[in-house]
């Protein structure tokens, strides 16, 4: 490892680098201390997997959209015939209708890679691996081999899960969630076969890969600060990627023995989920499993899973508020008590999907107690940014526009949670399209917009250039008008009751008076999914041929922004610097510029320094 | 060749905004605009913000005002009716924090855009404010908690003495319907004798079950309290009746519950709605395969009269000839009938008498 901790370029393909550096670099080549396969492909370097986990993420997250679409085609037009997809779809299309169990798979799979791929892996994978020894100050992460592990153990559950696409009976179908009895067998769905196999065999590889990723995390956050980074300098960004961490570490194996467990009634004749069983002629021989433990063992992942998706999204919105606000975040303490809050009541919420499904009702009543909690903390949370743009000096980069999309995004999809989470309310809602845009919007566009200003405010330490700022608007406007075109009358279905993973509705007649809104929604769908391409475009050709970046764009105070313009192996290419103060030093009173970076000490700022730190300086 | 034609456009069109891309950025260059920190764009993406606040959330509140009779089913049950007043008391406790924050969200991002030469306020915390904060949101949400709470306990808790009992059993993809005839006591039932001609998989040893009867409708009369008994025989289904307010799971090896009181019959619905073809319906609400979306069950309130009178017209399972021959058969062969009606007892699903095992806390609340 010594040998690889000067400087080099980290960039992919050509990124630029700066003289002085490029010149360590070709002296590297001559000494072949780093083949481009390790440098590139089996990198140990906590910045190179950040990227390798963001571009697998972006296809993925295509992937998802191309699913979404297709079956946004089905719901928007059920009387069209869509033989034109056939190139795409082959034998799926059935005398130019989409076949219903190829519906299912659509949204199984839909949900499946933006969950799991996308935006746990996508967004977690990606920030934490870059951010946090950056921000926290260490050369790299606790184990680098480990960390590498983690991007190909996902990289594996990857190739797994998209070749499953492609198989003849059609990859998983059951939703999902994966409810069994529909998922264990196969002759419910024909899904349920090999489609449903290698899902769990590639979540089974996935979950390795995010208890290796967060293991990695949690040692880094603890024992590899810098000097003088306690705990409570900490940026709000890494608060909220080692709590995350330590949510992915108790929650993710909870799913690898509810699937360990399906894969045994599935293959091995145990009766763990399923009893009482006639199906296709057939009265089965298991006995007394039951089907309700599953989803007990699935939402004790799932539910904190939600968290895992949405907290790091609140952290870097927090970070990238403060930073162009040019304000401290408001209530540093009151945000760390509310992540934690919002952490520790996600482990005891998980049943409030299960109000419905033949659980206990007195069990029902203690979910709603504390699902009704946590919108306390994530109140906390708005009110805390909400206080951090008033009496701010604006700056309006893409990323701070996808900052405070997330926000109006957050309420507005955290609100109906108040709805749902009662039990009373949800006999009627469960399962219907206002469940489906409910976490579209708080947990699903929120967690996209936070990728998406993290993406446009870290670029510049990732890649070395800026990107496009008017492509970034464009992006954010039809994004942020596309969400909202989809999912707010997505409620006025929901509301109306209508179930979600329906084919089609016209069979029955209460469901009967939103065809024209479930129009508007697929058109609205289509569009916005488009518009990602202008991102992808900004983010490829941005790489290559964007401005070049300075050290420090956004006069941000954290950590990461007093390295070179793109940091090589080791991070800084002299001393790790220390930390001295808080990390929202902005527009503080009696200091010339408006921002004041951690590693500075209170000493070199006499006039800026509050009562307290004055004792500090000395 | 119009596939052709149109791949032509669409590569004409990236080309023209790869074009206009590229202008972009040389004109930002030569004004000088490319390297500035905070040009114009800053104050159009504020204006924006503004914009974005007032005519969305008109087109918001139109569109919402716009369907809002379309998004009301109507109700015909007694908790039906206390759901709704709470869903919408809590929408518009909910609508109330959302246009307040919303607001202040982009009134903020507008009114505190940059400016050259302002300087903001360095303002870290302030502890009164969050407990103010904390203690509001706590003190709505527990009022919302303990109504929620109330009425679920009323809801879920056991049904009156009196309740019409049917059962409503979930199978990929229709839903079969069994009534527990005169003497009031749904037979045993076991998966295992389900065939062709038992679909149910009715145990005939057990005297209870020669009177129950199949339906192919539910039919329930106003103004009295129903029991509906749920059962699923492959994989799980979701009992969704919209109109009723009913939603609860139907679980292989699990039998669940729900009770609630019908208001109103399908007659008075015809008319009060104008649509002489109007059905209360039962969906399946939990994705069960290729047929899910059809899963679909007629239910027909009548007037109490008319429900008396529709359950005295239903044949029992003993007058099925079919069912009867081949129970018979199958008892002379196996014995099943006579001595090994104990193995079949043993492992039958619903009970005679006593509550099954998962609901029992149910029946004592």
């Amino acid at each position: 490892m010594s040998s690889n901790a000067g400087p080099t370029t980290a960039g992919i393909g050509t990124a630029p680098v700066p003289h002085t550096e490029h010149d360590d670099h070709l002296h590297d080549h001559e000494h072949h201390d780093q083949h481009w396969l390790w440098k590139y492909v089996f990198s140990q370097d906590h910045k190179m997997i950040a990227r390798q986990f963001l571009i697998t993420g972006m296809l993925w997250a295509i992937i998802g959209g191309v699913l979404s679409s297709l079956f946004r085609l089905q719901l928007g037009w059920p009387e069209a015939t869509l033989d034109w997809l056939q190139p795409l779809l082959g034998k799926w299309i059935e005398g130019g209708k989409l076949n219903p169990e190829f519906y299912l798979a659509l949204v199984t799979m839909h949900g499946t890679i933006m969950v799991f791929f996308v935006l746990t892996a996508g967004l977690s994978g990606t920030f934490s691996n870059f951010l946090i020894p950056l921000q926290v100050g260490a050369r790299d992460m606790a184990s680098g081999f480990m960390n590498m592990l983690s991007y190909w153990f996902f990289f594996l559950s990857s190739v797994i899960m998209f070749c499953s696409l492609f198989l003849e009976t059609g990859p998983a179908s059951a939703g999902w969630t994966i409810y069994p009895p529909l998922s264990a067998l196969p002759q419910a769905i024909p899904g349920s076969g090999m489609g449903m196999t290698m899902w769990l065999v590639s979540m089974v590889f996935f979950i390795v890969s995010q208890l290796l990723g967060g293991v990695n995390y949690v040692t880094t956050v603890i024992n590899l600060r810098t000097r003088g980074m306690s705990m409570s300098k900490l940026p709000l960004t890494i608060w909220a990627f080692f709590l995350t961490a330590i949510l992915g570490i108790l929650s993710f194996p909870v799913l690898f023995s509810a699937a360990l467990l399906l894969v045994f009634d599935r293959s091995f004749g145990t009766s763990f989920f399923l009893s009482d069983i006639y199906i296709a002629g057939q009265a089965l021989h298991n006995q007394g499993g039951s089907p309700v433990l599953f989803q007990h063992l699935f939402w004790f992942l799932g539910h904190p899973e939600v968290y895992i998706v949405i907290m790091p999204a609140m952290g870097m919105v927090s970070e990238i508020l403060a930073t162009n606000a040019r304000k401290p975040i408001f209530g540093y303490r009151a945000m760390i008590g509310s992540l934690i809050g919002i952490s520790l009541l996600s482990f005891v919420v998980w049943a409030h999907h299960m109000f419905v499904t033949g659980m206990n009702p007195f069990l029902g009543s203690v979910f709603m107690f504390l699902t009704l909690i946590i919108a306390v903390p994530s109140g906390v949370k708005v009110f805390n940014w909400l206080a951090t743009l008033w009496r701010g000096n604006i700056r309006f980069t893409a990323a701070m526009l996808f900052a405070i999309g997330f926000v109006s995004l957050f309420i507005s999809g955290g609100l109906t949670g108040i709805i749902l989470g009662n039990a009373t309310l949800d006999i009627q809602m469960h399962n219907t399209y206002f469940v489906v845009a409910h976490f579209h919007l708080v947990m699903g566009s929120s967690a996209f917009f936070g990728l998406f200003a993290g993406v446009y405010h870290w670029f510049p330490k990732m890649f070395g250039r800026m990107m496009d700022e008017k492509l970034g608007y464009i992006h954010f406007w039809l994004t942020f008008i596309g969400v909202y075109l989809v999912f707010m009358p997505m409620h006025y279905v929901g509301i109306a009751g209508f179930p979600r993973r329906y084919y089609s509705w016209t069979g029955f007649d209460a469901f009967s008076q939103f065809a024209d809104l479930n129009k508007f929604i697929s058109i609205a769908a289509i569009l916005a999914f488009f518009a990602q391409f202008v991102f992808i475009f900004n983010f490829f050709y941005s790489i290559f041929r964007g401005r070049r970046a300075t050290e420090n764009p956004w006069n941000s105070t954290t950590l990461e922004w007093t390295t070179p313009i793109v940091p090589g192996h080791g991070n800084w290419p002299g001393e790790i610097p220390a930390v001295y103060r808080w990390p929202y030093d902005y527009s503080k009173p009696g200091s010339e510029v408006d921002f004041i970076p951690q590693n500075v000490p209170y000493s070199q700022t006499p006039s800026s320094n509050l009562p307290y730190e004055r004792e500090l300086a000395e | 060749m119009t596939s052709l034609t149109i791949l032509l456009v669409l590569v004409l069109l990236l080309v023209v905004f790869g074009l206009l891309f590229r202008l972009q950025i040389l004109t930002a260059i030569f004004s000088g605009s490319y390297v500035r920190q905070i040009g114009t764009s800053n104050r159009v993406n504020a204006v924006l913000m503004l914009v974005f606040m007032v005519v969305g959330g008109a087109a918001f509140f139109w569109s919402f005002a716009d369907n809002f009779d379309k998004m009301n089913p109507p109700i015909a049950s007694i908790h039906g009716h206390a759901m709704e007043r709470m869903f919408w008391t809590t929408m518009i406790v909910i609508g109330i924090a959302f246009v307040l924050t919303q607001v202040l969200l982009f009134v903020y991002s507008y009114k505190y855009q940059y400016k050259e030469g302002r300087r903001a306020y360095f303002f870290s915390h302030n502890n009164k404010i969050e407990v103010i904060w904390t203690i509001i949101p706590a003190i709505v949400m527990a009022s919302l908690i303990f109504a929620g709470w109330k009425a679920w306990t009323r809801i879920t808790g056991p049904a009156p003495k009196d309740a019409i009992v049917l059962e409503v059993m979930g199978k990929q993809f229709n839903w079969l319907v069994r009534y527990p005839g005169r003497d009031m006591k749904l037979g045993v039932v076991n998966y295992r004798l389900i065939d062709a001609s038992n679909e149910f998989g009715f145990d005939l040893s057990d005297k209870a079950s020669m009177d129950d009867f199949t339906a192919s409708e539910i039919h329930v009369p106003k103004g009295h309290p129903v029991l509906i008994k749920i059962r699923s025989r492959d994989v799980l289904h979701a009992v969704y009746m919209p109109h009723f307010r009913v939603q609860m799971y139907a679980v292989p090896g699990m039998p669940t519950r729900f009770w609630f009181t019908p208001t109103t019959t399908t007659d008075e619905m015809r008319a009060k709605l104008g649509n002489p073809k109007f059905n209360y319906e039962l969906a399946c609400n939990q994705i069960c395969g290729k047929g899910h979306f059809a899963m679909k069950l007629n239910i027909v309130v009548d007037e109490p009269d008319d429900y008396v009178a529709w359950f005295a017209a239903q044949s029992p399972v003993s007058k099925n000839a079919d069912l009867m021959a081949s129970y018979k058969q199958m008892s002379q062969q196996t014995g099943l009938g006579k001595g090994g009606s104990q193995g079949a007892k043993a492992n039958a699903i619903e009970e005679t008498g006593e509550t099954p095992a998962p609901l029992a806390a149910q029946a004592s609340m």
